[in-house]
């Protein structure tokens, strides 16, 4: 289990720095959503991978995992769909101005 | 009242940023007026914290009253309270220049220059590491408004290349963070060092790896070589009051790194050497960058911006040999030099419409600092680097000087249409508070160095920070991860 959660996890980490690497700003904007979505199931799992545990911290129960990782992938969810947002409003507003999607459009040759 | 102290930086800039933000649709006065009643109250809150921190007392806020390492906890200690003491000057003199003209480009200049504040004065006096993640996007956030205010194609371009790297730089830290806590257990940055102390050694070569993450998320953040070839665009497509401002952010990089080689990774043997092998070239890369790009500038703006990066490598030097003379010196100079290189900004502004006079350089910090280093192992290499950047900074400053003020049709300046006299006196009155406040840490150095060395010495003590947030370490009981 723990094998294939890391080969995911480091493949869409990698499709993310490839797509971020790419000269088109939609590109990019896909691949740091990639990679987002990579580091937020790493923090996840930074809990351990354990089924069927309820998330608590209850002295003396066994069978728990840990919560917190739960409560810090959240905050980190929504922080970068704010900030994913506002680059696609601001590749927009570039687009809108320079004609082109190019990352390097407008800049002085 | 008092007790709330060390919650009210971040209030104050929150609350004026929500009722500016509900008065959108009001005069430039009013949102000036409401900008600068908040100033005044964070001003007073800046004040008061380093007056309670100053008799080297800890104050702990317990957000939500859950107890540390387990909640998340607001520390005031004399750095914090620097700190945001610093922002608050810099953000004053901001404030009346950008009223000269530049905030009404965009209806959210104030609001944004509020949450800016937020975010900063929450980042430094954040106790938490991943609070402290929360506070750098919020801070984040804002510049992103700030700096692609006033519209443009190059200032959106700009911003496409600062928000991309930062939300590199946000996944990096996330993964440093989530690694970290998995590991260690704790993000709280007083059990943080007591958690290292007790790895296992099968675990130990992880955590540095991710400790050292965590500190290159911070070098980019404070700009420093090879992540930091992002700062001189970025900081001379904004707008000048912003790029005053910006100044004081490289700053929260180094902070942050401060925080975590004083508090975490000097705790434990492993980690303490961590970083010393690399600091040092990173910072003298960083400081001849500077020097190069100091050089080869153009504008005014873009001669800042370089020494924006000289300064950033000078103040790193100090996290390479973390003893206490040479943090406080650095504190001394991270002081001065925010304060000129923001004056010099918004110069670079007021040259744009008059004429007036240049400020004095960061020379009594880098003189402290040269002292505080001479233990170093590297001594000849810093104190040649420090030389030839005061010395190279004081060439191209008093080349510009006669070149923008002296020569009218000199080459590589393009020949300007007589622009009209535009009174700003917001300006003016932004450049006299920077000039009295650098001369005031210039000529009346005594008071700034006693509490910079105070700071420094409750920085590396360890001793009263760590009990004063999570109380009897031995009380924490500590699962162990399987």
């Amino acid at each position: 289990m723990e094998a294939l959660v890391s080969i995911a996890l480091g493949v869409l980490a990698a499709s993310g720095v490839y797509l971020i690497l790419r000269p088109t700003t939609f590109s990019v904007v896909l691949g740091l959503t990639l990679l987002s979505y990579a580091v937020n199931a790493l923090i996840f799992f930074g809990a351990r991978l354990k089924s069927g545990a309820p998330p608590l911290s209850i002295p003396g129960l066994a069978d728990q995992t840990d919560p917190l990782p739960q409560a810090l992938v959240l905050t980190a969810i929504v922080i970068g769909f704010g900030m994913t947002a506002y680059l696609m409003a601001l590749a927009l507003k570039g687009k809108a101005e320079s004609g082109t999607d190019h990352v390097d459009a407008g800049e002085r040759k | 009242m008092m007790a709330h102290l060390p919650v009210f930086p971040v209030l104050i800039p929150l609350l004026a940023a929500i009722v500016l933000l509900l008065a959108t649709n009001a005069g430039t006065g009013t949102k000036q007026a409401i900008s600068a009643v908040a100033l005044g109250f964070l001003v007073s809150a800046a004040g008061a914290q380093i007056i309670a921190a100053g008799d080297g007392s800890i104050h702990v806020y317990r957000l939500g009253d859950w107890p540390a390492p387990y909640g998340i906890v607001l520390v005031l200690d004399r750095l914090s309270a620097l700190m945001v003491a610093l922002t608050a000057a810099l953000a004053v003199p901001v404030f009346f220049a950008a009223t000269s003209g530049t905030d009404t480009r965009g209806p959210h200049f104030h609001a944004f220059l509020q949450f800016q504040l937020m975010g900063l004065n929450g980042a430094f006096l954040t106790g938490d590491l991943f609070n402290l993640f929360v506070f750098f996007e919020i801070l984040l956030l804002a510049s992103y408004g700030l700096l692609t205010h006033g519209g443009g194609l190059r200032r959106a371009r700009a911003g496409i290349t600062y928000v991309v790297l930062n939300l590199s730089g946000s996944a990096l830290f996330l993964i440093a963070l989530g690694l970290l806590y998995g590991l260690l257990g704790t993000l709280n940055m007083a059990d943080f060092g007591l958690a290292l102390q007790k790895v296992a050694p099968a675990d130990q070569a992880a955590v540095a790896v991710m400790c050292g993450l965590l500190v290159s998320v911070f070098l980019l953040k404070a700009a420093v070589l090879p992540l930091g070839f992002w700062l001189p665009n970025v900081y001379t497509s904004a707008t000048l009051p912003v790029a005053a401002l910006f100044v004081i952010m490289t700053k929260v990089g180094i902070y942050a790194i401060y925080r975590i080689v004083t508090i975490g990774l000097s705790a434990a043997p492993f980690t303490a050497g961590l970083l010393q092998p690399w600091l040092t070239w990173l910072a003298l890369g960083t400081i001849g960058l500077g020097c190069l790009g100091m050089l080869a500038a153009t504008s005014l703006g873009f001669v800042v911006a370089n020494l924006v990066l000289i300064s950033g490598g000078t103040l790193l030097l100090a996290a390479a040999e973390p003893s206490a003379t040479a943090i406080s010196a650095a504190l001394y100079y991270m002081v001065q030099t925010s304060l000129v290189t923001g004056a010099l900004f918004l110069f670079a502004d007021a040259a744009g419409r008059q004429r007036g006079d240049a400020p004095l350089s960061g020379f009594i910090g880098k003189i402290m600092m040269m002292q505080a280093l001479r233990e170093s192992p590297h001594w000849v290499l810093v104190w040649t680097a420090l030389i030839v950047s005061g010395f190279v900074a004081a060439l191209v400053l008093a080349r510009v000087a006669s070149v923008f003020f002296w020569e009218p049709g000199a080459p590589g300046v393009p020949e300007k249409p007589e622009v009209p006299y535009e009174p700003a006196p917001g300006l003016s009155l932004a450049l006299v508070l920077m000039t009295i406040a650098i001369l005031a840490v210039s000529f009346l150095p005594a008071h700034f160095v006693s509490y910079s060395s105070a700071a420094a010495e409750q920085m590396i003590a360890r001793d009263a920070y760590v009990p004063a947030v999570i109380g009897d370490p031995a009380a924490i009981e500590r699962e162990r991860r399987p």
